[in-house]
């Protein structure tokens, strides 16, 4: 497909890599964190950390939205779900991830109207045909998704629709890397950016991360050569001695993101003083509400929902493996008491989560791994 | 849910002004627009897709300079190689 196939050019892909260990200083060890989970998919997909040198090791970071989400507000989707006449949408992402009473393909099989969709347009869809039932979905994501959401609740208030409201769990990716980068335990060279935030955001936000943290970023595009391209960057960087933010996936991130979207988002919501990111704890000013303006399209204001904050569970360990301080194979749990099937924590369900990638595409490496760890 | 899919705009849909129909990978699908007000996409654009909206016109010229610079990386490559394999310093 267009832009596709050119970006997975094996011959290139080792061209790269010959330029990447050429860049590297012998004796130093580099360690970026790619920030999204799109990416961590890749890098596991295509088995690309078999490209790079061995002092240059990838960290994965906090930017799958499903991983993110706290129990307790799984609990409090399927407190409203649980209700006679609430049909609950979501992506199917969410459907696994288990909250402290269950998933909400349990809540389902225990009678709860629990429906995917690909879209925020297809819930809306769904009220449209179900004037007797109040439909909720589900919202989350980075600012990748809100700008949907956003639409779809401007088009609800356009059309006049009474019985279609979204319960708001949307998160801000620069509050995370904030939150990485206070993280003592972590000692990174640089950042490969998210890519499709960064078509909303722009690449703006990220300057403080060069200017004040001193470390260089590049926002990366999702195919195999992106990828590399942008490890070559960033050591491109170091060795010049430069610390900037670039932008790899120009072809589909403007500089300044999309005005439109950004502009969508603010009407329809605003910032919380403080969210709860599962593994990561209690972080300010790094989620999305909806405004009063649009209370009545508002899940929460609607229901009242439990609220009830519901600790991780101890034999998980998301919150080492979302800061990048684990790898998924240093959980406890990995690939044990731990699958795609039977997942514990949610890094382990969704497609992007670290420990799915690892899991589904990494056990060769895993096992060598554990080889090497024995000899 | 975060996965992006490229798609190309086959046409803008008369009687909807936020939808065109988007062929993506040989498929037509109504596609919303919606965020791309400012763009004004014409058929054959390609955008960025997800979760059933245009998030991002994708730019062919941008798309073409990455592809260039990373042909100009396997040049420099091969004329390394090449001109290692010129040198005789004995």
């Amino acid at each position: 497909m267009k832009f596709v196939d050119e970006f997975r050019d094996a011959g290139m892909a080792r061209t790269l890599a010959t330029q990447i260990a050429a860049l590297c200083e012998p004796g130093r060890h580099y360690k970026f964190m790619e920030v999204c989970g799109g990416h961590t998919h890749t890098i596991y997909k295509h088995g690309l950390e078999d490209y790079l040198p061995e002092t240059v090791s990838l960290v994965h970071g906090p930017g799958c939205p499903v991983c993110v989400i706290p129990m307790g507000r799984v609990d409090d989707a399927i407190d409203i779900a649980e209700r006679d006449d609430v049909i609950l949408t979501s992506f199917g992402d969410m459907m696994r991830v288990p909250g402290g009473r269950g998933s909400f393909f349990d809540s389902k099989a225990a009678g709860a109207d629990i429906r995917m969709v690909y879209s925020p347009l297809d819930a809306l869809k769904i009220a449209h045909k179900n004037p007797d039932k109040r439909v909720v979905f589900l919202a989350i994501g980075f600012e990748t998704t809100a700008p949907s959401t956003a639409m779809t609740v401007l088009r609800a208030a356009a059309q006049g629709v009474e019985n279609f409201s979204i319960f708001c769990n949307h998160v801000t990716i620069i509050p995370a890397i904030k939150a990485i980068l206070d993280s003592p335990d972590l000692r990174l060279d640089g950042f490969i950016g998210p890519g499709h935030v960064s078509t909303v955001i722009g690449c703006r936000p990220y300057e403080w991360i060069a200017r004040d943290a001193g470390k260089p970023l590049v926002c990366a595009g999702f195919e195999p050569l992106d990828i590399l391209q942008s490890v070559y960057q960033l050591l491109r960087q170091l060795k010049e001695g430069r610390c900037e933010v670039e932008n790899q996936y120009a072809r589909v991130v403007p500089w300044n993101g999309n005005p439109r979207a950004l502009q969508v988002i603010g009407e329809v919501m605003e910032l919380r003083p403080h969210f709860e990111w599962r593994g990561l704890g209690f972080i300010s000013q790094s989620a999305l509400q909806v405004r009063e303006k649009y209370a009545a399209f508002d899940a929460e204001r609607i229901f009242a929902v439990p609220g009830v904050r519901v600790a991780d569970p101890k034999a998980c360990q998301c919150g080492e493996v979302l800061k990048g301080v684990l790898k998924p194979w240093e959980c406890k749990v990995f690939g044990t008491a731990r699958t795609p099937e039977t997942p514990i924590g949610t890094c382990m369900v969704s497609s992007e989560g670290a420990c799915a990638a690892y899991y589904n595409f990494g056990r060769f490496s895993r096992e060598r791994v554990k080889e090497a760890t024995r000899a | 849910m975060c996965l992006g899919i490229p798609g190309e705009v086959i046409e803008l849909m008369a009687d909807h002004d936020d939808l065109a129909m988007v062929s993506v990978e040989g498929v037509k699908r109504a596609v919303n627009i919606g965020l791309l007000s400012d763009e004004e996409l014409v058929p054959g654009d390609w955008i960025l897709i997800h979760v059933g909206f245009a998030l991002s016109k994708i730019d062919e010229a941008e798309a073409k300079a990455s592809l260039d610079f990373l042909t100009g990386l396997g040049d420099a490559y091969t004329d390394e190689l090449e001109a290692l394999a010129a040198s005789d310093i004995t």
